[in-house]
């Protein structure tokens, strides 16, 4: 008799699209991001192919706005800003802590289908004419005289965005209310903190972009004034608001994935994290800060010499809790007894990856620099390696972590080894080179550029290449385990948190009994109950060994 | 996650799902309180860029149908607590009459909405809709007055489908109370739903000196 | 409670008379007078647990955070 676990429990398609489960409505998510990953992907390829050239070798320019359009509105409301909270977080949270489910079970359903809804206007949006704003949606182009689908694109985005804001709701309720007894805050996994962080930015920015992008829709159905010039209305106004819930949202899309990476590194390191409270409270302080640095992005529109002295002053100041994180993982790692296991190797890279863009993040900050940077291929990569090299990293990384956990079964090991190198080198290839086209002065958004810039343009669009088969290859196996994978047992790495002593997969209650909480997190010396010490430790269980 | 009478699986106690269910509503809150907060701050910027306009586009609202509705709703928030407080201590037929109240003020409040929006209509100052401020204004005059009348409706349209959405509770409430469903162990339906009320009332709050009391001289 | 209610709701109607600039000081404080007034009593924000109140003050923060900042740059913009 096979053991019931949530996968098993009940059958049938209802008890999927109608489940409460977290653990489901996780899958149900992983799905519907995997399949706008792909979209957006796609998107990317078009454009990589495309600029293979300097005249530009697929598309008219009028259609290459719409594909850097398009491929940005995909990837990043579709697939970035749900990727971990709504697959890694909807299933490991309520675990996590202790609770059976999370505070709104049927809310966290619910959000589910806001988002299909939401990606359905958008997918017409794409397939009636498609987009060429920009995802940006900068007025009045996209209220006024763009030619191209908006109005459903931005009712999509609006819609989407009660998807995130519920999630965030349930999360916040979840982690006050729920937790289970002896599981304080301090005693909490940074995983979940850094969904409590990314939370608080889900309920404080979302809303304002929601009234933005409805308001600009308004402007464009009924001809109002709001962001025309010519009606009396204001572009930056559109922009002060856009940017207050966008930057923020760029933390929204990478709090979670840090959060991912202080749970590997320890468990790989076979340490306890160093500064765990730092670590906690710099989640805290970039969601916090993240708020008042928006108007970097507008530095070149004519805002105040005040405002940009302002917004670039706290630009820099929201890097230091950042470098606070970056300087702990790499203290973890010190005279511990370091395994590179995939998951480790995806943490490893994410490290350098995001210091990479961090630190060019700072680059951007500066006023001077900004002038000659702005809008150009250097900003390109300076968020594609945050996003990218970080948050992808984080989050592919993070579903080999858990994947036993939620699969109950092993991926084949080397072959993971061997799809994260790819990416990585695949990954650098891409978009280092965009960094120099930037310096050098090549605009992004541009549909040709000039014949001096093409080597580095071929070079990117090889590593796309290697890029994109780093992430095929992890889609193919990882289902591939699903069922022909070597079982796994409840903590295969083995790894600290209670999501870890429970079964894998976990009944639907997630525990048979409440647990109780007497120990600190990532407690690696001193857990005898897991069979943990620091030295002689069990090595990580292989999907073939 | 199956029910027992009314605790839902997920929660060890009533408690703790009345807790639960109240932190939500605030956060929830928190989110209308930003959402509403982008037309205020599209309201404050274009107030400070054209305030004659403003000024002149605001004499033409009805002042004492907006301070009337102000009353009205301020009035409805108190039934709204005072049912609030019957479900605590068990009075039910008190708990009824007190949502049914809040329920017709509510729509009293709709209703001198609909009869001002009518105004409007007549005056041709619905945007987008014939808009024309007053005879013989200019271009410019007429596209600002246009931008204080698109957030007129904007925000007290957003303000009265929240409205519309809480007249849709209470309504719920009404028949759930009817059938003897609250009482002072499980009240939490009430309690949420008036937090909910209550947070609409505020933005109603501002929205009155914002749009009726731009310096009438 | 309907007396503070009552009388404050009263006293705008003599905002009419008020010819200076402060007209919009005067009115938003006591909005902001009468919304603390249903915020605390009528949602019993006073008598709740400190996350509630750590709700209430961190969406006001923000809010004026946005009208603040934004309106700092259009407010700065002669100044350089």
């Amino acid at each position: 008799m096979p053991r019931e676990h949530y996968l098993n429990a009940t059958y049938g398609i209802r008890s999927w699209l109608l489940t409460t489960d977290h653990k489901r409505i996780a899958l149900l998510y992983l799905a519907s991001v995997t399949f706008f990953f792909f979209i957006g992907g796609t998107f990317a390829t078009m454009i990589r192919i495309h600029l293979l050239t300097p005249k530009g070798l697929l598309v008219t320019p009028e259609t290459y706005n719409k594909l850097f359009t398009m491929h940005g509105v995909a990837m990043i409301f579709f697939f970035l800003i749900p990727s971990i909270p709504a697959v890694l977080g909807n299933f490991l949270l309520p675990i996590m802590i202790g609770a059976k489910d999370l505070a709104f079970p049927k809310i966290n359903l619910l959000s589910w289908y806001i988002y299909l809804v939401g990606g359905s206007f958008v997918l017409y949006s794409f397939s009636t004419g498609g987009l060429d704003t920009g995802w940006t949606f900068y007025t009045p182009l996209s209220s006024v005289y763009s030619n191209s689908a908006v109005t459903p694109a931005v009712l999509g985005v609006f819609i989407n965005g009660f998807s995130s804001i519920l999630t965030g709701l349930n999360f916040i309720v979840t982690v006050h209310t729920m937790r289970a007894p002896g599981m304080t805050w301090f005693r909490l996994p940074l995983f979940v903190w850094a969904q409590y962080a990314t939370s608080i930015i889900f309920i404080l920015g979302t809303p304002v972009i929601a009234i933005t992008l409805l308001l600009a829709g308004m402007e464009r159905m009924f001809h109002l004034g709001f962001f025309n010039p010519q009606l009396g209305g204001d572009p930056i106004l559109f922009q002060h608001l856009f940017w207050f819930y966008s930057h923020p949202a760029v933390y929204i899309m990478i709090l979670p994935a840090m959060g991912v990476i202080s749970e590997i590194i320890p468990t790989f390191a076979r340490r306890p994290i160093f500064g765990y409270s730092f670590i906690a409270g710099s989640s805290i302080a970039i969601a916090v800060i993240g708020f008042f640095v928006w108007a970097h992005h507008m530095f070149v529109t004519g805002e105040s010499t005040y405002a940009a002295l302002t917004f670039s002053l706290l630009s820099y100041l929201v890097a230091i809790p950042s470098a606070v994180k970056v300087f702990n993982w790499t203290s973890t790692l010190y005279k511990g007894s370091i395994s590179y296991d995939t998951p480790m190797l995806y943490a490893l890279g994410f490290i350098g990856l995001f210091l990479i863009g961090g630190l060019t993040g700072l680059f951007l900050a500066c006023l001077g620099l900004d002038i000659h940077l702005h809008d150009t291929y250097f900003v390109v990569a300076h968020f594609h390696y945050i996003m990218v090299g970080g948050a992808v990293m984080g989050y592919v990384g993070g579903l080999h972590f858990w994947w036993p956990k939620i699969t109950g079964k092993l991926y084949p090991e080397f072959l993971a080894r061997v799809a994260a190198i790819t990416l990585f080198l695949g990954f650098n290839l891409t978009f280092f080179p965009q960094f120099i086209l930037g310096y050098l002065g090549m605009p992004r958004r541009y549909s040709s550029y000039p014949p001096e810039f093409q080597v580095l343009n071929v070079m990117s669009t090889a590593g796309a290449s290697i890029l994109a088969l780093g992430y095929l290859l992890p889609m193919v196996y990882l289902i591939w385990s699903m069922r022909y994978g070597a079982v796994a047992g409840p903590n295969p790495w083995p790894a600290t948190g209670l999501e870890w002593q429970t079964a894998s997969p976990p009944i639907t209650e997630n525990f048979e009994v409440t647990p109780e909480v007497t120990w600190e997190p990532y407690d690696y010396e001193n857990r005898p109950d897991l069979g943990l010490a620091i030295h002689g430790a069990p090595s990580p269980a292989h999907g073939d060994d | 996650m199956h029910r027992t009478g009314e605790l839902s699986g997920q929660y060890r106690t009533l408690e703790q799902q009345r807790e639960t269910a109240s932190l939500g509503m605030w956060v929830f809150l928190s989110t209308e309180v930003l959402f509403f907060g982008g037309l205020f701050m599209t309201y404050t910027l274009n107030r400070s860029t054209y305030p004659d306009v403003f000024s002149a586009a605001s004499k033409t609202i009805t002042l004492w149908l907006g301070a009337v509705n102000t009353v009205v709703l301020i009035a409805s928030s108190l039934t709204m607590a005072l049912s609030v407080w019957a479900s605590q201590v068990g009075k039910k037929k008190l708990l009824t009459i007190f949502l049914i109240s809040t329920l017709v003020l509510g729509c009293v409040f709709l209703g001198i909405k609909g009869i001002e929006y009518h105004d409007k209509y007549v005056e041709h100052h619905i945007p987008g809709w014939n808009f024309n401020f007053e005879p013989g204004a200019d271009v410019a005059t007429n596209a600002h007055a246009q931008l204080f009348f698109s957030l007129y409706f904007g925000m007290t349209g957003l303000h009265a489908l929240h409205m519309i959405i809480g007249a849709g509770l209470l309504i719920w409430l009404i028949k759930e109370s009817l059938r003897g469903r609250f009482t002072p162990e499980y009240n939490t339906p009430v309690e949420i739903i008036g937090l909910y009320w209550h947070f609409v009332d505020i933005v109603w709050i501002f929205l009155f000196p914002l749009l009726y009391l731009i310096d009438r001289h | 409670m309907i007396c503070t209610a009552l009388t404050v709701t009263a006293a705008e109607v003599d905002l009419n008379q008020y010819f200076s600039g402060l007209n919009i000081i005067v009115a938003l404080t006591i909005a902001v007078f009468k919304a603390a007034c249903v915020v605390l009593f009528f949602m019993h924000a006073k008598y709740s647990p400190g996350r509630t109140q750590l709700v209430i003050i961190a969406s006001v923060f923000w809010l004026a955070v946005m009208l603040f900042m934004t309106m700092s740059d259009y407010l700065t913009r002669r100044w350089i």
